[in-house]
């Protein structure tokens, strides 16, 4: 405040130092991944019609996760590991895609969950080769970390990188957000409806696509945020994209805040973020899942 | 509400799927204003011709053609404000209000970054009271019946404010209170709003309740179209679905039942 204001600051330089390089970048970094992650989740599940689909079962996250890796492994500047991540999650989307529209005549979901699945093993296995290949002493120790998901490291240079393409992607997803609500109809039906699918398809994926590396290349991966929080906010609100985004922006950055703050002072020991939010989101999805009156789809 | 119906007509079309040709040389066409009600059997391609009709698919060869106009290279949206579709099933799983589906019908009325206006909402709630399931608008769509489920399409349809209202089997899985129901909505429509209607049905006898003409696919090609009492006969139901059937006139043959001979003798 008093660095807005010019005001003389009532905190010691070191205080300053710590409020305004570490925990404000932190604060921000966190809001904007989970931000981001809820609202590519959101965005996915509505593209593809399955409120069960995330950047993680996509194989979105694991592609972003081995471009990044990539990325550190050839100690790239933190803008090309981002660019990296980014085609990453990209060439993850699209195969993945690919794979579910050419196999044909079987339930579309379960090709397009399971080609997921698969397609993201491989950058899986992509990523583990790369580890295996990694500088024991430098890099190796920097991938494992980073692949556990943590914002420890968040600082001002990276939100300069991450909250231009998240703003980026939110605006492009709340444009569209009354033809992505058509397009849960089924392409056939929204391009009866006057959608052109197929251009408005890949903005979306794009958008989506843009937000979750960019939201990877910071934080690592930091899974079941982008399936619980849209699913949450689904079963809360309905499916509107018009209120779904912003809750799902809302509740994503207040949880992934909530749960970094967790994991930053339970224990004497820094907890990795991405284990944390596995170890929350698996029961409250299960629960979801079992109790939840209102289904989110039929 | 009352809409401009269109022309609509097809010229020696010719269609299916990649590597399979379904139906070949098909022309008719309709004129504005008026219901055609098209039957074959199934796998008879009623489906697919109403597809490439729409634009869904490309046709093999042939044009279909609006006020004498070629479809052929016509937009999405363009296409969505001349047809109206409701197809065999619709709707999507997401569990969206009647009100908010029927409102997708408006999609064609906005640019690709806007919401619906209070005009367009009018537009929608139009559209429901026409169809009169205005106490469904804020029930969940996937929690209403079939024959409601059909009402909403028909409403998102007529929201479109289409000239030419293309519906797939509307009356199919539906019991026999919501087929009437659906089929006297359709009628009440097509006279109504004054709009052009392309509808199939698995049900000849449907087609003395709300067409002007009827058109029989068979063997891939047009059999026979023209008015139902002149179309609907035992020969045509012989070649078209393999079965003997008598067409017997009631009510001083103000409509005509289809009963099977197997059922007679």
């Amino acid at each position: 405040m008093a660095k807005v204001t010019g005001a003389a600051s009532p905190l010691s330089g070191p205080a300053e130092a710590v409020i305004l390089q570490i925990r404000v970048p932190r604060i921000l970094a966190a809001t904007a991944v989970g931000a981001a992650l809820a609202a590519s989740g959101a965005a996915y599940q509505s593209l593809f019609r399955n409120p069960l689909v995330s950047p993680d079962i996509l194989g979105v996250s694991a592609g972003a996760a081995f471009g990044a890796v990539v990325g550190i492994f050839l100690s790239l500047p933190v803008l090309a590991i981002e660019v990296a991540s980014f085609a990453g999650g990209l060439a993850a989307v699209i195969i993945v895609y690919t794979i579910a529209t050419a196999i044909r005549g079987r339930d579309a979901v379960l090709v397009l969950v399971l080609a997921g699945v698969v397609i993201g093993a491989l950058f899986g296995a992509g990523v583990g080769l790369l580890k295996y290949l990694a500088d024991p002493y430098n890099q190796l120790p920097a991938i494992t970390f980073w692949l556990l998901g943590s914002l420890a490291a968040a600082n001002l240079r990276d939100l300069t990188s991450l909250l231009p393409a998240v703003a980026i992607g939110l605006v492009l997803l709340a444009l569209l957000r009354w033809r992505i609500d058509v397009m849960t109809l089924g392409d056939e039906e929204a391009t009866a409806l006057g959608v052109s699918t197929r251009s408005l398809r890949i903005v979306v994926i794009a958008a989506a696509t843009l937000m979750t590396s960019a939201a990877v290349a910071v934080s690592g991966i930091i899974g079941w945020v982008g399936l619980v929080v849209p699913h949450l906010a689904r079963l809360l609100i309905g499916p509107a994209f018009t209120k779904l985004l912003p809750v799902s922006v809302l509740f994503g950055a207040g949880y992934l805040l909530a749960v970094d703050t967790v994991a930053r002072t339970l224990g004497s020991v820094e907890l990795p973020l991405g284990v944390l939010t596995a170890a929350l989101g698996t029961p409250l999805f299960l629960w979801l899942l079992a109790f939840s009156r209102r289904p989110a789809w039929s | 509400m009352v809409l401009t119906a269109a022309r609509l007509a097809t010229e020696d079309l010719s269609y299916g799927y990649p590597g399979h040709v379904v139906g070949r040389h098909i022309s008719f066409s309709i004129d504005a204003g008026e219901v055609l009600c098209v039957l074959g059997r199934n796998g008879e391609g009623k489906s697919t011709l109403f597809r490439t009709i729409l634009g869904l698919l490309p046709a093999y060869a042939g044009a279909v053609r609006v006020d004498g106009g070629l479809t052929t290279g016509w937009s999405a949206r363009r296409r969505a404000l001349t047809f109206g579709y409701v197809p065999q099933t619709g709707g999507g799983g997401f569990p969206f209000t009647v009100a908010e589906l029927v409102l997708m019908g408006r999609t064609a009325h906005r640019g690709p970054f806007s919401a619906p206006s209070i005009a367009d909402r009018r537009a929608a709630d139009q559209a429901i009271a026409t169809m009169g399931i205005s106490h469904l608008a804020q029930r969940e769509w996937v929690r209403v019946s079939g024959g409601e489920r059909q009402l909403a399409l028909l409403a998102r349809a007529l929201a479109q404010e289409p000239r030419i209202l293309v519906l797939d089997e509307p009356t199919a899985s539906l019991d026999f209170g919501n087929q009437v129901r659906v089929l006297d909505a359709i009628r009440s429509v097509a006279e109504t709003c004054g709009l052009t209607v392309l509808l199939s049905t698995h049900h000849p006898e449907q087609a003395f309740a709300c067409a002007d003409r009827v058109a029989v696919l068979a063997g891939g090609e047009l059999l026979h179209i023209g008015p139902p009492a002149e179309v609907i006969t035992s020969e045509t139901l012989r070649t078209c679905y393999a079965v003997e059937v008598a067409v017997l006139p009631v009510a001083d043959d103000r409509y005509r039942v289809c009963v099977p001979q197997s059922y007679l003798s």
